[in-house]
């Protein structure tokens, strides 16, 4: 099992240096000079100046020496500053950001595996009857309706007209922080963060389920005298998690890029909101130190997924 | 032959399937009898309705048949009951308890997320047999039984572990560890190569001997037939075209059909080299007709070389020429 988890570990390394690579040279060749940002549009500066900028930031250097550079930093854990206004330190504003983008993301993906596995159950086991036909109904919607739409039909709904929920921010300005006004301002973007994830579990879980339903060891089951749902719960519901597992782990990327979507319209100020102001002002060391957290932790997700999947399966050979 | 106390007793039994939008009766119209400890076998081609029949009997058909007509009687200690009739939960009660079933693919028929411990006592369990420790303690006693080696440790095993000549075992023993009066095997050896199927066969008869249970044996195979099976049953379409005691039928068979099949075969004191033969039915010639198109007369008669007009015109009755055995043929006394 150690060696195992080892190995996912190697692999992730390995994805997440290619990772780097990749975003380090499409940021440099993506048009536009990161100079402009410090640069008052209304008093150009010369190209002496433009230079003097250039070398003080370190862009003035062939690109394989900034990204070993820039390695050489992260690996000591100095991730730079930020090139907007104030300077602060990339390590700082990714630890302020990292928990918020984590619990909203990990509330939307927890609401969306229960309700979808449970959703995708209730559906096969009344397979082509009513409640079946009426879960299939927002789960097309949920699959079908792009994350942006979702999330600002869903503000629009939720807080604007209904008033059930606070429109946007993480906590009530003037208010003393609680653990009950943070709920308040979660339970709308996580709840539509989960749209899409969980009416693709859903269908995932409805198809393997019914596939699962028909197999011989299930009728196995029932020639023992099992009751029927048992026989779904006990022998049945497990196999079939068996894919759903694997497409959670893959939906993570996803998931990111709908969490990013979420916080800007909801203005929760966590990795993705910064990300947006980050790449607007092509703030390069936030958006590099930026894209690799969140590589990292699809990397972790996937670990995760992996040990999972050998843990519901016992036929994935651990070594 | 002392007379048997009756087990299992199907009555005009049919079953029904609704394929796209039209019906088919793979099983239609059967009677057949299991006494208590006797082994009857099932014999016929592919498709004949073998394992249609032994669903019926479990109540285990998909959703798309349904007993349409007859009754199957299983003789108990409170009294008969048909099975044809029972509500689920009662029927519940039945599976795994009073009859055990044995499968063919013992690949796909264990589960796989589950330990062979878990799924032998889960019968004991169910029923209510005896707490979670003894049913342990006896699961080990009948994997013993089924000669599992160094079964404790067994139970701890995923089914992919074992091989398939264990797995079927684990599947016997999982069948029969709640002592039930009825097992039905439908091609327990089919999978399995010919060595294993021979240690599985004798493996049944020790059981038998030993707790006493009647076996509605299904298979291909008339040398596992001629070597286990106190009467045999020959099915064609739907219907048991043959019925009587083994030796009986191999020695005076009177279908066409059982004929054709026990052509190329020796007698039933050969039983050993017919089994290592493999001991297939013989190729009879000609197509089984489909059930969405089935003879209006006999269903055999565009196979037979005895069919006549009277053939065609008009199904066979079942008539008993002697005590025991029974024939579906206008034409049996010409044999
Ligand atoms: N699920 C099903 N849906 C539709 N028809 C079925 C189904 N299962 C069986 N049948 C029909 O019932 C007939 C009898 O099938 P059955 O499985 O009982 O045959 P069998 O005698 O057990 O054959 P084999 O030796 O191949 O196991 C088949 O011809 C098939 O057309
Ligand atoms: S009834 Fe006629 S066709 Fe049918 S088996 Fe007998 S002789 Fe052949
Ligand atoms: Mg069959």
């Amino acid at each position: 099992m150690a060696l195992f988890i080892l190995r996912r570990i190697g692999a992730g390394l390995v994805m997440l240096v290619a990772l780097s690579m990749l975003v380090f040279v499409l940021l440099r060749l993506a048009p536009g000079d990161p100079v402009d940002a410090y640069i008052d549009p209304s008093a150009p500066l010369s190209p002496t100046e433009m230079a003097e900028t250039r070398a003080r930031l370190g862009l003035d250097r062939p690109l394989p020496v900034q990204y070993l550079a820039w390695m050489r930093q992260v690996a000591a854990g100095e991730l730079g500053y930020s090139l907007q206004r104030n300077h602060e330190p990339v390590a700082r504003l990714l630890s302020e950001r990292i928990g918020p983008t984590l619990l909203l993301m990990g509330s939307g993906l927890v609401i969306a595996i229960i309700v979808g596995i449970a959703a995708g159950i209730v559906s096969a086991v009344n397979r082509g009857r009513p409640l079946d036909v009426a879960l299939s109904v927002p789960a097309f919607v949920g699959i079908s309706s792009p994350a942006f739409l979702t999330a600002l039909v869903g503000l629009f709904v939720f807080s604007v007209i209904l008033r059930w929920a606070p429109s946007g921010g993480m906590r009530t300005p003037g208010l003393p922080p609680s653990t009950g006004d943070l709920l308040r301002h979660l339970v709308l973007p996580a709840c539509l963060l989960s749209i899409g994830h969980a009416a693709l579990i859903m269908r995932y879980m409805r198809a393997s389920l019914i596939e699962v339903l028909n197999q011989d060891y299930v009728r196995t089951a029932r020639s023992k005298g099992v009751r029927e749902r048992w026989v779904i719960v006990k022998h049945a519901v497990r196999n079939a998690l068996l894919p759903v597992v694997t497409l959670i782990g893959s939906t993570l990327g996803a998931a990111v890029g709908g969490a990013i979507f979420i916080e800007s319209v909801f203005n929760w100020p966590g990795m993705g909101l910064m990300l947006i102001n980050a790449v607007e002002a092509r703030d390069y060391p936030v958006i590099m130190a930026a894209t690799l957290v969140v590589g990292a932790c699809v990397l972790v997700a996937n670990i995760l997924t992996d040990i999972a999947y050998a843990a519901v399966d016992p036929r994935i050979k651990i070594a | 032959m002392a007379e048997r106390a009756p087990l299992l007793e199907l009555r005009g039994l049919r079953t029904v399937f609704r394929v796209r939008g039209r019906e088919i009766t793979p099983v239609d119209g059967v009677d057949l009898a299991i006494g208590a400890g006797e082994t009857v076998a099932l014999v016929g081609e592919s498709g004949s309705g073998k394992s249609v029949t032994a669903l019926s009997v479990m109540r285990l058909l998909p959703g798309t048949a349904r007993i349409d007509a007859g009754q199957a009687i299983l003789h108990r200690e409170t009294g008969p009951v048909d099975l044809a009739g029972l509500d689920a939960e009662a029927m519940r009660a039945v599976r795994g308890a009073a009859i055990g079933m044995v499968f063919q693919e013992p690949m796909t028929s264990l589960n796989p997320v589950l330990t062979i411990g878990d799924q032998i006592t889960e019968p004991l369990l169910v029923h209510g047999r005896c707490s979670r420790a003894q049913a342990g303690e006896r699961a080990v006693a009948m994997l013993e039984a089924v000669g599992v080696p160094d079964p404790a440790r067994r139970l701890a095993a995923y089914p992919h572990e074992l091989s398939g000549g264990m797995r079927q075992r684990a599947m016997i023993a999982m069948a029969l560890i709640c002592r039930p009066g009825l097992l039905i095997a439908d091609e327990p050896t089919t999978a399995l190569d010919v060595t294993i199927q021979a240690q599985i066969v004798d493996l049944l008869e020790g059981l038998q001997r030993e707790m006493g249970m009647g076996i509605l044996f299904v298979t291909h195979n008339l040398g596992v037939v001629a070597d286990m099976a106190h009467r045999v049953a020959i099915m064609y379409a739907g219907r048991i075209v043959e019925e009587g005691p083994v030796a009986e039928v191999f020695a005076r068979p009177l279908h066409p059909y059982t004929r054709g099949l026990l052509a190329s075969v020796p007698r039933p004191g050969e039983a050993l080299a017919l089994r290592r033969a493999g001991g297939r039915l013989a190729a009879v010639p000609g197509q089984v007709p489909s059930l969405m198109n089935l003879p209006r007369g006999c269903a055999f008669s565009t196979r037979c070389t005895l069919a006549t007009d009277l053939c065609r015109a008009m199904p066979p009755d079942r008539v008993s020429p002697g005590p025991g055995r029974g024939v579906r043929c206008h034409h049996w006394a010409a044999a």
